[in-house]
């Protein structure tokens, strides 16, 4: 009889793919970041360090952790620490203020809070009212820090902890990931190791990634799109060069020629700012042989010129939501023929377009698209009424299908295209945005009477927001004070760009505000 | 104005939105407080050479010099000698 060792067991689990790239490639680079290149055998080490300890912490199996923290290797090994313990990681942005964490800590009942000591100012407070934190890291030096319920993630990281013994399955849940929701308050949106890993085989076969690719990584780890440039890069024992953000392109730049990056994965903000540096100074990346886009349409005119900077490349056009991680890609071949459009279901999956009547639609008739397949969500956190409304009964008894939300027209080659959104989501810099979110935090500034926002073209970012507003008669409001309020309240990138005060606003007739005509 | 005041009333009144001048330590890391995102650095390397009538090449376009107001002020003047 063979050796067990030589059994070969199949993938369930997603930490599982960590383990396997550290064993058949233990000295090789796993993330390039901070200047410091990690080995996936010192990766391994850290993140089997940290679960341990997370574990003489009381972290159970389905325990909620939050992670708040930037792109770095602290974050990546937080991640892969909370799921070897049986635990699911809650990404949030580090953007993200204190009152919409507080929102997050409580919606999903964290039992640890992982975190950065520049973030200090916003999770501190929080701390002594989430009754039900367990444990508390932070990373960097947290020497001044008087707390002593805090502790050092570094500390936790490099001390040597017992070897795990992990129930867990693959229907378990492996990540909360909050997104924006049309009624203001972020869905946690859930995801198991089943459906996560199935989407990352998904994604690689289709990307044609390899365990030679040296992916780079600028979106944030707390939005699915950068989340998953990890996860593929871990699963394939390649290499993931992680930098914060695109603040800084010339930093980027100097990474893509020193780490030779092979993959690209960007947003339209962050191609139209290529576009214009690559105007102020010409500049090429030969090594880069896939450049990704989803989050927004990639404007057709600009193709062409990210051919120039990246004529090496395949340029992938996709479409997704985090229900579902993505929902199809076109292939890169087809870039030129298919101008408009966003492909096919990635493989493994299906999709369908139902138009008003409910039946199918024919090519080129408009209506909402429907996605099936082992990637779909298994719901929102804490919300069953919600996640009734987005997955729906299949034609298959007991199995859920997921409503995009999003019009879609087929062509005769079955070729997607993307119409528009059933609600008023905003879709700025490649993130959701509920104007009621930010008509809440508008509405609360004193002698605000009355709010709309609304999203309009913007060349750079998608959509800009823009916000009306009403003050009360005999008040002195000044765009400056509203603006104040968001910058406070929001995250960067729901901050308006546009603010224009009115007498009033266009209502329907039961009263409501009317946003028809408001641009 | 010096340099340092021009520098300090663009930020405060483009991404933080106030004249509060508390609001802004001249050695606040933007990228640490969340201050810039990538959308806002070109718009920052425009002012700057608009205002000071100097070129800024892309590979300038670091942290070191531009991540606090203590980096502008340090970089524009090492630019203008």
């Amino acid at each position: 009889m063979k050796e067990s060792m030589d059994i070969q067991r199949p993938q369930r689990l997603l930490h599982e793919g960590l383990f396997q790239s550290a064993k058949l490639y233990p000295k090789k680079t796993a993330i390039a970041a901070e200047g410091k290149a990690t080995s996936y055998a010192e990766f391994e080490e850290m993140v089997r360090n940290l679960a341990g300890y997370l574990q003489e912490q009381g972290i159970e199996r389905g325990d909620r952790c939050v992670i708040f923290m930037d792109n770095t290797l602290a974050c990546a090994v937080s991640i892969y620490a909370i799921l070897a313990t049986g635990a699911v990681f809650v990404i949030v942005n580090p953007q993200t203020k204190q009152d919409k964490l507080a929102y997050i800590l409580a919606d999903c009942g964290a039992s640890a809070l992982i975190s950065d000591v520049h973030l200090q100012r916003v999770f501190d407070p929080l701390i002594a009212k989430t009754a039900t934190l367990k444990c508390i890291l932070v990373s960097g030096d947290i020497s001044c820090h008087e707390d002593l319920n805090i502790i050092s993630f570094e500390a936790a990281s490099q001390t040597a902890a017992d070897a795990l013994h992990l129930a867990a399955i693959q229907k378990d849940l492996s990540a909360l990931i909050y997104t924006s929701g049309s009624t203001g308050d972020p869905k946690g949106v859930m995801h198991t190791h089943l459906s996560m890993t199935f989407a990352l085989g998904s994604l690689i076969e289709y990307l044609r990634l390899s365990v030679e690719d040296k992916i780079l990584l600028v979106l944030p780890l707390a939005f699915d799109y950068g989340l998953y440039q990890l996860l593929m890069s871990v699963q394939l024992g390649a290499t993931l060069v992680m930098e914060r953000s695109f603040t800084y392109p010339a930093i980027i730049f100097q990474r893509i020629r020193e780490h030779e990056v092979t993959v690209f994965p960007g947003v339209p903000t962050i191609f139209s700012l290529l576009i214009s540096m690559n105007r102020r100074e010409p500049f090429t990346f030969p090594s880069i042989t896939r450049v990704t886009n989803t989050a927004a349409t990639l404007p057709a005119h600009q193709i062409p010129v990210l051919k120039e900077i990246f004529p090496q490349a395949l340029i992938y056009k996709m479409y997704g939501l985090t229900e579902c991680k993505r929902v199809c890609y076109l292939e890169p071949e087809l870039i030129d023929v298919k101008l408009s459009s966003v492909g096919k279901a990635i493989p493994g999956t299906e999709v369908f377009i139902l138009n008003k009547q409910g039946e199918p639609a024919k090519p080129g008739e408009i209506g909402m698209l429907y996605v099936r397949g082992t990637h779909i969500m298994l719901g929102y956190w804490n919300a069953p009424e919600r996640t009734d409304k987005v997955l729906v009964d299949s034609a298959l008894p007991g199995e859920k299908l997921l409503c995009t939300g999003d019009w879609f027209k087929m062509d005769e080659d079955g070729d997607l295209y993307f119409q528009g959104r059933s609600d008023d989501i905003i879709k700025t810099r490649g993130e959701k945005v509920s104007p009621v979110e930010v008509e809440n935090v508008v509405a609360s500034v004193t002698g605000v009477r009355e709010v709309a926002v609304v999203g309009v073209e913007d060349e750079i970012l998608g959509e800009a927001i823009k916000c009306f507003v009403a003050p009360e008669q005999g008040v002195e409001l000044t765009v400056k004070d509203v603006r104040k309020a968001c910058v406070e309240k929001l995250e960067n990138f729901m901050v308006p760009k546009y603010f224009e005060f009115v007498g009033s606003l266009p209502k329907t007739n039961t009263g409501k505000i009317s946003k028809k005509g408001l641009s | 104005m010096s340099t340092e005041e021009k520098i300090r009333a663009f930020i405060l009144e483009n991404y933080l939105f106030t004249d509060d001048q508390s609001e802004l330590k001249n050695d606040d890391s933007f990228l640490d407080q969340g201050i810039l995102d990538s959308t806002g650095i070109l718009e920052i390397i425009f002012f700057i050479e608009d205002e000071f009538k100097i070129k800024i090449k892309d590979e300038e376009m670091i942290p070191d010099n531009l991540d606090s107001v203590d980096k502008i002020v340090a970089f524009v003047h090492r630019k203008e000698d």
